[in-house]
């Protein structure tokens, strides 16, 4: 390995990164507890003020960050449990089983991610309206539950986690295609499962277009729609903006703090293989 | 392995020959169809939410739809596009989407490409410095831009009040043309450098070491090394976060609709950092013009044809050097 090592300098730049990546974070909890007035005034603060939890509660209240929270853990966990589902079974069928037109549909799966979303998204809308869908949480589900991304990356791992011989023993021993799935492809599965997992409902937590366009009424609305509410200006204190911010942001860094090193290395792992 | 010498493995524990022709039968089955009932799913679902809406846009391209009666259409035939080619506001939004997108997507790229040299070092707390310049992917466009528009304030924000104390003027960043794109770009450099870094650095841990040490025999400085022996090995996965990057930036829509404060979708009071996929949504959802908003996102795909048809012919330039 040829690694150099960093010297004082590298650290200093990595610092400067570190600092530019994170300061906007820190500065939304910061202007979060401050006040309107403090907020218009020169110089910015720098510190944290003591209007955090009044904050909190105004936007928790007046922008209904409770259901917008709710909806949005309820999208964000349909869809990356249905996205790590089937993506392992296509993947698995992908890597593993031999079957008529196996690469013909998989260059198709592939194609599928050169498909603009702009493209579809009038005559979705209409078809979503014509069922009814329209302000209701399948409405940004069901069109988000596949993704080509997800069966390209389990198709990926599976090819070298999932030895043919394992598979192959199973059947003799006259286990059914779903019994080998599920004692040997899942558990095969699960490192890849759990990134994909992760990498999808930080996708779908941040998903903006359709959920602006599908829940225009925000009957129910997910994160980023209520605070779409809030930056209109429905409430003109910049620092319940600023702590709806962080309500919207919060969960999602938990996450991160507790899953980063797994998140960094399933990018790092499907940028490689990509 | 066949199916039948599965099957008479099978200890006929049930007795009977009937039994175990049916389930032998049924194991035949199952290793024939359950391929295709695994990759189900997938077609399925975008059969209905993928590919007919996106057959359907080109047929409701062609109609005059109003978003108060979606099922309502009248055959206009080319006349939503003829009147986007006489439609100055979406040749405006057409270049804002390029000067943004390249103020956004070169600085960024370059960017990532030395951060992830950086990160290539052997370094102590690397997880740590990986984490947290990959933290901004975390955070979702709403919620950045509400903190960005707020930094980007004339009067009290902070990025003027740093200007002002090294001795710059104030700077209208959401009136002036330049200066608001400048501020937009800044919010997608802010989100996806990080997440760019990874990918680079990734691709460069791929690279030989004995590529490195037979060019520092040579006498290449690091730099020598960067230039020639690093940025020639990522070529392909540059080319990709181009494309990805590229992709991205003709579908700007969120940081420019939420930069624009109180005011909607026309993406600056004179129109200055609207984009395509803003104009998209400001025809279909504000002035409720389904049948426009369509055709707009036809000349959308066209326009990325035409981009991923240059890239082709450069890059196969490129590849015949």
């Amino acid at each position: 390995m040829r690694s150099l090592r960093a010297g004082k300098l590298t650290y200093v730049v990595l610092a400067l990164f570190t600092a530019g990546s994170l300061f906007p974070l820190v500065w939304t909890a910061i202007a979060a507890s401050r006040t309107n007035t403090r907020l218009a005034q020169t110089p910015p603060p720098f510190w944290f003020g003591g209007n955090l939890g009044r904050n909190l509660q105004m936007a928790w209240t007046d922008a209904n960050m409770g259901t917008a929270l709710l909806n949005t853990v309820i999208v964000a966990g349909t869809v990356a449990a249905g996205t790590v589902a089937f993506s392992t079974l296509a993947g698995f069928a992908f890597a593993t089983l031999r079957f008529r037109g196996r690469r013909l549909l998989m260059s198709l799966v592939v194609g599928t991610m050169l498909i603009p979303p702009q493209l579809s998204v009038v005559p979705l809308y209409m078809l979503i309206a014509q069922l009814s869908w329209t302000d209701r949480l399948q409405a940004v589900i069901l069109p988000t539950l596949v993704s080509a991304f997800g069966v390209f990356f389990m198709r990926q791992y599976l090819a070298q986690a999932l030895p043919v011989e394992l598979v192959e023993a199973a059947r003799t021993d006259g286990a059914s295609s779903l019994r080998v799935v599920w004692h040997v492809v899942f558990p095969a599965a699960r490192p890849a499962m759990a990134v994909l997992g992760m990498l999808t409902f930080v996708m779908a937590w941040n998903d903006f277009f359709w959920p602006i366009v599908a829940l225009t009424q925000s009957g129910s609305p997910t994160v980023q729609v209520a605070l779409t509410g809030l930056g209109r200006g429905y409430i003109p204190d910049q620092s319940v903006i600023m702590a709806g911010a962080l309500l919207g942001t919060l969960p999602l860094l938990l996450v991160f703090l507790v899953f980063g090193r797994q998140i960094v290395g399933g990018i790092m792992q499907g940028a490689v293989k990509g | 392995m066949s199916p039948s010498a599965a099957g008479s493995r099978q200890p006929a524990a049930e007795g009977g020959g009937r039994g175990q022709v049916w389930r032998s039968r049924r194991y035949r089955w199952d290793l024939r169809w359950s391929p295709y009932a695994f990759v189900a799913p997938f077609f399925l679902f975008f059969a209905a939410f993928g590919l007919f809406p996106l057959l359907y846009t080109g047929w409701a391209a062609l109609h005059q739809v109003e978003l108060t009666d979606p099922s309502a259409m009248t055959w206009v035939g080319l006349k939503n596009f003829t009147r986007l080619w006489e439609d100055e506001f979406f040749w405006n939004a057409l270049r804002n989407t390029v000067t943004i997108g390249l103020l956004s997507t070169v600085p960024q790229l370059a960017v990532a490409l030395g951060l992830a040299h950086v990160l290539n070092y052997r370094l102590r707390g690397s997880a740590f410095f990986r984490v947290a310049v990959l933290t901004p992917y975390a955070t979702s466009v709403a919620a950045a831009t509400l903190v960005f528009v707020l930094l980007f304030g004339r009067d009290y924000g902070m990025v003027n009040w740093a200007l002002s104390a090294v001795g710059f003027d104030a700077v209208d960043w959401q009136n002036g043309t330049f200066a608001s794109q400048l501020a937009v770009s800044t919010i997608v450099i802010w989100r996806w450098t990080g997440y760019n870094a990874l990918i680079y650095l990734a691709a460069m841990q791929a690279v030989p070491g004995e590529l490195y040490e037979s060019a520092a025999l040579d006498g290449a400085s690091r730099w020598q090394q960067f230039r020639h022996v690093t940025v020639p090995a990522l070529r392909p996965t540059i080319f990709f976060t181009c494309v990805v990057s590229t992709i991205g930036a003709t579908q700007l829509f969120g940081e420019p609709l939420l930069f624009n404060g109180g005011a909607g979708a026309t993406g600056g009071s004179d129109h200055q950092f609207q984009t395509l996929g803003l104009y998209l949504y400001e025809q279909g959802w504000v002035n409720l013009h389904l049948g426009r908003a369509s055709a707009i996102a036809w000349a959308m795909f066209l326009i990325l044809l035409l981009i991923a048809g240059a890239a082709r012919l450069l890059r196969g330039r490129g590849d015949a050097r």
